[in-house]
């Protein structure tokens, strides 16, 4: 029953740390299927963290929080547009620049406004989502096997998790079920059959980064308005390069996407589990060797267990129209 | 005459300081095939581009059934019913044929409607018209000529009443073509107007009502088909007469400069392609071979030249040995004299990103005259490549531009004036003037016996038999990878033919 009940923990804080990742590969996926390299997911989510915490300890909602961060987010992403799609700039330097220009505001805005070493004040309760007790989840919590899963998997979370995981199916109907997603598959891969359709290749593109802004802001919202009660600086760690890769291991597909993020959420759940708890065989392992376990995997896995991996074709190229 | 589908009054359009189409006057009546011609850079996908609203003219007025319209955008043009397939197809690879149909062309926000109406009315269009195509196939799993059909059925799901087909049949073999050739007749059958932009002369004859001639931004003539001749075409494509055979004098065939021997090579199948093949080429003769493309030349040149492997056989330059496995030191070959125009100029012969200059000595830019001690002579590359520019008429005349910017004809132009002017003891050239406009085919060709004539060995592959004809002192065909018969260049074509297609006829070799 411990063993059992060590699982549970090691999956719920799974989903946890999964949510993130699942919400920036999701938004990296409107992008690069419309064509649009985005190496900037990482910093988008870092200033919707930091937008995210800052607007809501100063109007105590954790609404106004959540809404600032996808505004801020968005505009960034316009950044990355303005500079990728109208000036038909490199993507990778401009997803790099925002980088940089994340990383960078949120620390001296950050000390600016609050003065507490780049970081945001402590957010009280309402000014954070709070986990949602599914009806029931405390009366059968002492139920065997079923009692666990639903009162810790299942219920227990905030309404971002459940947001990140509707976004799967979700995402799935828009690209393969409706105008928008057929137009924004096709752009992807041949611009010019867009273009020669009657069809704006700019505005479809715009409004692709337009998602991928609102997805990175509400993960950035997450982990500071959910995992953390604040802003932290640095405080996304790489999560944005992750989501990316889990994004190549999914092959640009929403429903792959979600369990490499589960993977990629397992790993870390696991290696913060063990950390410290001797390993059958090897023994005790460094804390540091545990912590860059899912890192390594993470080359391996793209290193040798995807196949091919075909990005969608125009990926990265801006569109010229040309005779 | 029937109405006019569309009247193209006083068009005008520049890029930058090239005037790529001056006063324009058109007409195209209603349910006739018009074709357009002229040579590369005439002028004909800039005027289509116009009329399907990719570009916007400078001055000019357009009138579809007699109104006259502002075209503005590619919406703009389809909603006047025009469409139109483009030289390169304008189709998602990674979609299914009614996908791409559908695209820029649902219902609604959903596309659960327009595809239910998109596969009956591919249907319809299938009945009507001859032209089945299976809805739910990827578009890179077809066939070039079933991907144009999707782009012809693309146009006539938008309700296209006028279409137009920029160059169709330029990667489609000869059956394909002519299948295409059956659909739109039956299109024009139907009502449909059509025009057509080709540099090939034939297929005007073939399919057109009437043809216009365009020549460097004008048009030229118009004429109907019926009354006018290819002679009296190309002559005002290229404005002035067009020799269709080269003048050219005797050969006196000296010593034995390559030498090729039981050459067998298997390509990565592991399929025999040249299968036991002897020739010899002699300076100051000119030998050329002939055959339905795939049956072995494309290898054979790879062999000669070094860049294939043989599996068997020899082949002397200049009586010394070829390495024939495949790794062959390309520079080594040149210093010994031998000089390779290759098939596929834009793959093989050219970097379409430099700069012409640094084209037009790839290959010997580690020749001395090139260098100043470890670096790049550029005063004395762009001189040369300005000589070559001079010698070889190659248009326009600016070394520095990029090679990508060239026409494809003179593309051919600077690697033939690489190769040739390197004064190469042999030069082996893999299809001489494919993709090259009338006026510069006339000049290569004049060029290439000016090598024999200098006592140059000169082997060529074509799978053009007119040209085979018109240069080759000796002719060699090839079928399924052998040597199947050697002709003098007085040879008929009908017996060429013969050859090619794997019939031996004993009659023929006496």
């Amino acid at each position: 029953m411990d063993s059992f009940n060590a699982v549970i923990q090691v999956l719920d804080s799974t989903i946890r740390l999964s949510v993130p990742l699942l919400l920036a590969c999701l938004a990296g996926l409107y992008s690069e299927r419309a064509g649009i390299f985005d190496i900037g997911l990482e910093g988008k989510m870092l200033v919707g963290a930091f937008a995210g915490a800052s607007a809501a300890a100063v109007f105590h909602s954790a609404l106004i929080g959540l809404g600032t961060a996808v505004l801020i987010s968005v505009a960034f992403a316009l950044v990355h547009g303005f500079a990728s799609i109208t000036h038909r700039g490199n993507q990778i330097v401009s997803g790099v620049a925002i980088n940089f220009i994340a990383a960078g505001s949120t620390i001296i805005l950050g000390q600016a406004w609050f003065s507490q070493g780049g970081r945001t004040p402590a957010l009280q309760p309402g000014e954070r989502f709070e986990a949602i007790i599914w009806p029931g989840a405390d009366a059968i919590k002492d139920v065997p096997v079923i009692g666990p899963i639903y009162a810790e998997l299942i219920s227990g979370h905030s309404i971002l998790v459940y947001f990140a995981f509707a976004m799967v199916p979700f995402t799935w109907w828009v690209l393969f079920r409706t105008r928008f997603g057929l137009r924004m598959r096709a752009v992807g891969e041949n611009p010019a059959a867009v273009d020669t359709a009657g069809i704006s290749v700019a505005w479809l593109r715009y409004r692709a980064l337009i998602c991928t802004g609102i997805l990175t802001g509400v993960a950035g919202a997450y982990l500071s308005m959910v995992q953390n009660g604040g802003f932290v600086k640095d405080m996304t760690a790489g999560k944005g390069y992750i989501a990316l890769a889990a994004l190549i291991f999914a092959k640009w597909k929403p429903v792959n996407a979600m369990f490499a993020c589960l993977l990629f959420g397992f790993l870390d759940a696991a290696s913060i589990r063990l950390q410290g708890s001797p390993l059958p065989l090897v023994g005790k392992v460094p804390a540091q060797l545990m912590q860059a376990l899912p890192y390594v995997l993470t080359v391996i896995l793209l290193a040798g267990f995807i196949g091919k991996a075909v990005p969608p074709r125009a990926g990265g190229v801006p569109y010229v129209k040309e005779r | 005459m029937a109405q006019a589908a569309i009247e193209l009054i006083g068009i005008n359009k520049s890029f930058g300081a090239v005037r790529a189409n001056r006063d324009i006057n058109l007409e195209v009546a209603r349910g006739t095939i018009h074709g357009i011609v002229g040579e590369n850079g005439a002028g004909k996908s800039t005027l289509m581009s116009i009329l399907y609203g990719f570009y916007q003219a400078d001055s000019g007025e357009i009138r579809v059934g007699g109104k006259p319209v502002s075209i503005n955008t590619s919406n703009d043009a389809i909603a006047l019913g025009i469409g139109m397939v483009h030289q390169h197809f304008m189709l998602v690879d990674n979609f299914t044929v009614l996908e791409n149909v559908i695209l820029g062309a649902e219902n609604d926000a959903l596309l659960k409607s327009s595809i239910a109406k998109a596969r009956s009315e591919l249907d319809r269009l299938e009945r009507e018209y001859g032209l089945e195509v299976d809805p739910d196939a990827v578009i890179e799993e077809l066939p070039v000529g079933l991907q144009q059909r999707v782009e012809i059925l693309k146009a006539l799901y938008r309700g296209a009443e006028i279409l137009i087909l920029d160059e169709p049949t330029g990667v489609l073999t000869p059956a394909e073509a002519d299948h295409l050739f059956r659909i739109l007749k039956q299109l024009k059958d139907q009502g449909k107007t059509i025009v057509l932009i080709t540099h090939k002369l034939r297929e005007i004859m073939a399919i057109t009502d009437t043809v216009s001639v365009m020549r460097q931004g004008t048009i030229v003539a118009t004429r109907v088909t019926k009354e006018t001749t290819v002679g009296e075409l190309a002559e005002l494509m290229v404005g002035r007469r067009v020799l269709l055979r080269v003048e050219k004098g005797q050969s006196e065939a000296g010593a034995i400069r390559l030498s090729v021997r039981n050459l067998t090579v298997k390509d990565q199948r592991g399929v025999t392609m040249v299968d036991n093949v002897s020739f010899d080429v002699r300076g100051g003769e000119i030998v050329g071979i002939a055959g339905v493309a795939g049956n072995g030349q494309s290898e054979l040149l790879e062999a000669i030249s070094g860049i294939r492997h043989a599996v068997s056989g020899e082949v002397m330059l200049e009586g010394k040995p070829i390495d024939l496995t495949g790794k062959a030191d390309p520079g080594e070959l040149r210093d010994r004299g031998l000089a390779h125009v290759p098939e596929d100029r834009h793959h093989v012969g050219l970097v379409l990103a430099f700069e012409e200059n640094e084209n037009s000595i790839l290959g010997y830019h580690d020749d001395e005259r090139y260098l100043k001690g470890p670096f790049l002579d550029i005063d004395a590359i762009m001189a040369d490549a300005k000589d070559k520019i001079e010698k070889y008429d190659i248009r326009p005349g600016n070394p520095r531009l990029k090679t990508a910017n060239f026409s494809g004809g003179n593309q051919q132009k600077i690697v033939l004036a690489r190769e040739m002017e390197q004064d190469p003891g042999v030069l082996i050239v893999g299809q001489p003037t494919r993709g090259v406009d009338v006026g510069a085919i006339e000049f290569i060709h004049k060029r290439l016996i000016a090598m024999r004539d200098q006592g140059k060995a000169v082997l060529v592959v074509s799978v053009e038999l007119d040209e085979i004809r018109s240069l080759s002192d000796r002719i060699l065909v090839m079928f399924a990878g052998r040597v199947v018969g050697e002709r003098g260049p007085d040879a008929t074509e009908g017996e060429l033919g013969l050859l090619m297609a794997g019939v031996e006829r004993q009659e023929a070799a006496e």
